[in-house]
Formats: structure tokens, C-alpha cells, sequence
């Protein structure tokens, strides 16, 4: 089947060339990063983790977001998503590769990666975090490609890939979880330390998830000739729905018990992020835009004309794709830190360095989404033929 | 290949026991002599519990500076304000970016975050308390850290292994009283002069205070209070003879962040 990567149009050459070029530029700098350290991006003392981890806990949300798609289809038997679920789990594969290149990107010593497994340590929450993303990626990429060629041969898959499905649903909550209690579970944070932060991962992850494969189902109709079908862009868009006035929801619990508890401790960080401390405060504009904007995009998604019109629901996908991603990614990082454990306040911008590294890990991603989907859209293509 | 089965089957259970525990494997060729070798120095320091008395009211600015000094010089701990050549010189952010410290000063309102109030004691409120690593019972760095580089000895002492640390800087994240460093570039062209019995660090791990122990090993105090001129206090907890016992019995101590449950070693009398 993956002959069907090396034979496209010249479009799609150009993106892979053009993706290969943000690769190449990413690699390059992170040459540097590795000979002179992670001094090259905005972190601190302070603010030990950034873009890279955010990058990361963003995108474990999109890869488990798959199983949005997989179990409507394999659970209840949802026959629309049947033309999708490749689509959802090929997009899970490319998520988690860039998830496990983040972190690699963010470690001080690469070299010593494999210390994770030579003295694995079972007690430390990045240790599962290893075991469940391998595993998921490992699971995406075995059903994805068999069912594909099942689907091409004009049989039915193997037996045991009917198992791994069973696994997989699970185990995409486990990955959003246990990426949630890498944080859920420090003493000194008091932003990260709340129950809910597992369930609001998770809510966001199914809102975030599915707007992109939204949007990646127009983009794939719109440049093949094979059609993800209405029918399942619009229940992708229900599950939108849902998921971002859940994932609102969840916002207000936590805003409840920090304010009404009144706890400094809890309090102060989003104080920080919303109205700024020791008057600073770069990222408010930012989390007002954040919350407000996935505020009106629930609310929109409940119109069924927003929905059922694709230019409207794309737009408000895109709403959904970015306020998640300021929520989860530049605020849950930055948030955690600031203020420090001494009551201080240092803020954490991105470096020009640090962006471009991160742009690298994308575009590794989307090459490899690009070559997954480009197989996919062909066999389907060749099946309807 | 002259081996014959034996020898194969010798060869290669003492290499599954190397893998399993050097010294168990060595212990079977030189019975008796790694313990020998590696036992602590007959003058080393030893205690069932390490903690750290820190007596606010004899700590004055000369005394607390002498102590960061002495535990930043010994353990070529950078100063990024000073590089040894003017064009590594860092602007004020970056020098608090990329600040490495063991041992340092900070006011009550930022080493005890909410204990403080509006009528807080004039004095308590401008004192320059000297902190530190707690080297907690319950260490949340240790509970986190991947790859077992961060760990509690059994006397309690919370040690870090630089050459095994992989970087991720979890144990930052998890420690609630900010004591980790870490080494965002090559620290060396920061250290005034390197002390060549200890080593320095390579850029990508983290670092902090280790309560001295290659100096306890050597039956000597950890450097800071070997220079406090009394205001710091170290002994074994766990001994109700202790000097540390005694004056946690005769006064009123304070721990930091005490309810989160860390069980800090340092205590502090104002």
C-alpha cells in the first residue's frame, strides 16, 4: 500500500517538499539547541517547562481524540464513520509522533532518553506517559494500516485487529490522563493541582480533536476525489458541540472552587492570567480571547445552521482549534508557573529558536499525516473506482 | 573459540549478575574487598536522619553570604552575573533566567508564601532567610523523576546522580520550594574558580543542594555550616541526644510549606 506515497500530483510533491523544508530549518536549529543547551529558549528557573510540553499536552488531545470517530463505529455501529475512522486514526499516529518529539525536543540530555526504560521507574507519571503513547501509537498505526488494506482487498480485517480496536477506545483516555496527572499531582502548583484537570483535558481533546478533523475532511474532499461524506461531518460537528460547552463547563467548575474557596494558592495563578500580577500580565489578552472565544463558539455550534453550514462550521472550528490550544497549551504551562514557588512572578515567552524548532516538530507531523492520508485517499479512491 | 561449556556458563552467569548488581559480581572474584573499598570513610559522618537547624536570629547578611559562598565555591556552582569573560556577559533578564543557585536569601513573604500578614513582626518581615533544599521526607522531586537520578538516601539525604539525568525537568515542576537548578548552558564560563575535587556540570541536567555529602563522607561538616558561625545547625534527627533535638525542643520552629505535606528537613528559629 505505500506505493501509493510515491505516485501524486505535483501539488502534492510540493507540499511534501515544502513541509521537508520546515524540517529541515527546525533541525537545524535544534543542531544548536543541542550543542549549546536550552538556553536558547525563553524558559527559566522559574518557568521550566514552555512551548515544547504545551506543544505536547495539546497534541495528546488530538491523538486521543480518534477515538471519537472509532468508537461510534466500532461500539454502536455507526456505519457513516466507517469512511472516516482511518482518517481519525492515521491523524492519532501523526499526533503521538509529534508528541514523543516534543518531549525529546524539551529534554536537557536526549543522549540519556533510554535512562526511561534502563532504570524505569514505575512511580514517576512519565514513565506510564512513555508506556501509554508508544502503545497508542502502536495500536493507531497496526489497526489504521490493516483495516485500510482489508478495505482494499475487499475483505474483512483480521481477527485480532478487531481486539486492538477494543484496546484502543480505553487506552486513548489513558493517554489524556496520565498526561493530565504528569501535572495533577504536585504539591507546590497550585493551578495544576485539581481533580478535574483530567476531565477538562479530556473535554477539550474531543472539542479540539474532531474540529480538525473537520477541517481536514473539507481539505481532503476539496484535493482527492475521495469524500468523507456529510453525514459524518456533521456528526463530527455534534461532537464539537458537546465537547466544547463540556469542556466550558468544566472551565466554571474550577473557576467555582478557586474563587469561591477563595485560596490564595489556587487563586493567584488565575489572577495572573486574567488580570495580570505585579503589574504583568502578557498573556491576558490572550485567555480572555481564549475563554470568550470558546465560549461563543459552543454557543454557536448549538445552531444548527451554524453546523450545517460547512463555511460557518469551518470558521468555528477553527475557533475551537485555537482557543483550545491557548487554554491547554500557552496558559496551562505558563499558568502552572507563574506565580513561582517564592511568590514571584517571571514571565515565559517563546524564543524565535524555540518557535522554529516547534514549527519543525509540525511540520514532521503533518509530512507524515500528509503521506498517511495520501495513502488512504488513494485506496478509497481505487475501492470506489 | 577455546571456551568450553563451563567456561561459557561461568563467563555468563557473572556477566547476568553484573547486569543485575556489580557488586554482587565482583563480590564472587574479590570476596570482601568492594566492601572494603567502598565502605564510608572510617572518619566519614553518619546518621539515621540528616536535618538542618537554621537559627534566623544569629544569621546576619555577612554570616548568610559567607555560607552561600562557601557552598557555591566549593561545588563550582555558577554565578551568572560574573563571567570570567566580559562577552559572556548576560542582561539582567537572562541572568535570572538562567540563575543556578544551591543556597540563597529570600524575604518571609517569598520563603513562607501566606504565612505572612499585615502586622507581621517588623523584624520576621525584613529578616533575609537563608534557604535551601528542604531534603524532604517525602521528596515529591524524587516520587517524579524518571529515571531514579534524583533519590533519598537512607539517611534521608535527597541526592543527585548528573550523570544519569536525562533533563526533563519534572523534579522542577514538583518541587514546591523552587531549590532545583537548572544547566540551560555550559555553566563553566561562570565559575570564578573551579574546584578541581568537584566536579562541574554539563549543559541539559539539574542540580541543587546535597546537604554536602562528599564532605560528610570525609567526617566534615556541610560547608555552610562550617561557616555560620553557629546560626546553622546539622545533626541526626532521628538522635534525641542530637544538638539538632535539643534546640528544636528549647525553641519555637518553623518549616516551610509545612502543610503540603513534604515533611521539610530545615528548620528555621526567628
Amino acid at each position: 500500500m505505500l506505493e501509493k506515497a510515491f505516485t501524486g500530483s505535483k501539488k502534492y510533491y510540493a507540499l511534501l517538499a515544502f513541509l521537508a523544508g520546515l524540517v529541515a530549518l527546525g533541525f537545524l536549529v535544534y543542531t544548536r539547541q543541542l550543542t549549546t543547551g536550552l538556553g536558547i529558549t525563553g524558559l527559566s528557573r522559574d518557568v521550566s517547562w514552555g512551548f515544547y510540553v504545551a506543544q505536547f499536552t495539546y497534541l495528546v488531545g488530538v491523538a486521543a481524540s480518534a477515538v471519537m470517530v472509532v468508537l461510534p463505529y466500532y461500539l454502536h455501529d455507526y456505519k457513516a464513520f466507517g469512511r472516516i475512522t482511518v482518517l481519525g486514526e492515521f491523524l492519532a499516529v501523526a499526533a503521538v509522533l509529534m508528541c514523543m518529539l516534543f518531549i525529546v525536543v524539551d529534554l536537557g540530555r536526549p543522549d540519556r532518553l533510554f535512562n526511561v526504560i534502563k532504570y524505569y521507574t514505575p512511580g514517576s507519571i512519565l514513565f506510564w506517559d512513555m508506556i501509554v503513547l508508544n502503545g497508542y501509537l502502536f495500536l493507531n498505526i497496526v489497526i489504521g494500516w490493516n483495516v485500510l488494506e482489508a478495505e482494499r482487498m475487499g475483505v474483512k480485517y483480521k481477527k485480532f485487529v478487531k481486539y486492538l480496536i477494543y484496546v484502543s477506545i480505553p487506552w486513548a483516555v489513558s493517554i489524556h490522563t496520565v498526561t493530565a496527572f504528569l501535572y495533577a499531582g504536585l504539591p507546590g502548583r497550585g493551578y495544576w493541582l485539581t481533580a478535574i484537570m483530567a476531565p477538562r483535558f479530556l473535554s477539550s481533546a474531543f472539542a479540539a480533536g474532531p474540529s480538525l478533523l473537520i477541517l481536514l475532511c473539507l481539505l481532503v474532499r476539496d484535493n482527492t476525489k475521495f469524500d468523507p461524506g456529510r453525514e459524518q461531518i456533521q456528526s463530527l460537528a455534534k461532537i464539537v458541540t458537546y465537547a466544547t460547552l463540556i469542556n466550558v463547563f468544566f472551565f466554571f467548575c474550577e473557576l467555582f472552587t478557586v474563587f469561591y474557596s477563595n485560596i490564595p494558592e489556587h487563586m493567584d495563578h488565575f489572577k495572573y492570567l486574567f488580570v495580570g500580577m505585579d503589574g504583568k500580565g502578557q498573556l491576558i489578552p490572550f485567555m480572555w480571547f481564549a475563554i470568550v472565544g470558546m465560549i461563543v463558539a459552543g454557543i454557536a455550534l448549538t445552531f444548527p445552521r451554524v453546523r450545517k453550514d460547512e463555511s460557518t462550521l469551518a470558521l468555528t472550528c477553527g475557533l475551537v482549534i485555537i482557543t483550545t490550544y491557548i487554554d491547554k497549551g500557552l496558559g496551562l504551562m505558563t499558568g502552572g508557573f507563574v506565580p513561582n514557588t517564592f511568590h514571584r512572578v517571571t514571565e515565559y515567552w517563546p524564543t524565535p529558536a524555540e518557535a522554529t524548532i516547534t514549527l519543525g516538530v509540525w511540520a514532521i507531523g503533518f509530512l507524515v499525516l500528509t503521506i498517511l492520508y495520501k495513502v488512504a485517499t488513494s485506496v478509497k479512491e481505487e475501492v470506489r473506482a | 573459540m577455546g571456551m568450553n561449556r563451563r567456561e561459557f556458563f561461568r563467563i555468563a552467569g557473572l556477566s547476568t549478575l553484573m547486569g543485575l548488581g556489580a557488586k554482587s559480581a565482583l563480590e564472587l572474584v574479590f570476596p570482601g574487598q568492594v566492601e572494603a573499598q567502598y565502605a564510608p570513610n572510617a572518619k566519614g559522618l553518619v546518621a539515621k536522619r540528616w536535618a538542618m537547624v537554621v537559627d534566623m536570629r544569629k544569621v546576619n547578611d555577612k554570616i548568610a553570604q559567607a555560607c552561600i559562598e562557601a557552598c557555591h565555591s566549593i561545588h563550582n556552582v555558577p554565578d551568572m552575573g560574573a563571567p570570567l569573560d566580559p562577552k559572556d556577559q548576560l542582561d539582567p533578564e537572562l541572568k535570572i533566567r538562567r540563575e543556578v543557585k544551591w543556597m540563597w536569601t529570600d524575604h518571609y513573604h517569598n520563603a513562607f508564601p501566606g504565612e505572612e500578614h499585615d502586622y507581621t513582626e517588623e523584624k520576621v518581615k525584613h529578616l533575609n532567610f537563608l534557604v535551601l533544599c528542604n531534603h524532604c521526607e517525602n521528596p515529591p522531586c524524587v516520587r517524579v523523576c524518571p529515571t531514579k537520578a534524583t533519590f533519598r538516601r537512607p539517611d534521608g539525604i535527597v541526592m543527585m546522580d548528573m550523570h544519569r539525568c536525562i533533563g526533563c525537568r519534572f523534579c522542577m515542576a514538583g518541587c514546591p520550594f523552587g531549590a532545583r537548578s537548572f544547566n540551560w548552558r555550559d555553566p563553566r564560563p561562570y565559575i570564578k574558580k573551579i574546584n578541581e575535587s568537584y566536579p562541574t556540570r554539563e549543559i541539559g541536567v539539574v542540580e541543587k543542594c546535597t546537604f554536602c555529602t562528599e564532605r560528610l563522607d570525609q567526617g566534615l561538616m556541610p560547608a555552610c555550616v562550617e561557616v555560620s558561625k553557629g546560626a546553622l545547625t546539622f545533626g541526626d534527627i532521628s538522635d534525641p541526644k542530637s544538638k539538632v533535638r535539643e534546640i528544636l525542643k528549647t525553641n519555637f520552629s518553623l518549616r516551610r510549606k509545612q502543610h503540603l505535606g513534604t515533611n521539610p528537613q530545615v528548620y528555621y528559629i526567628v
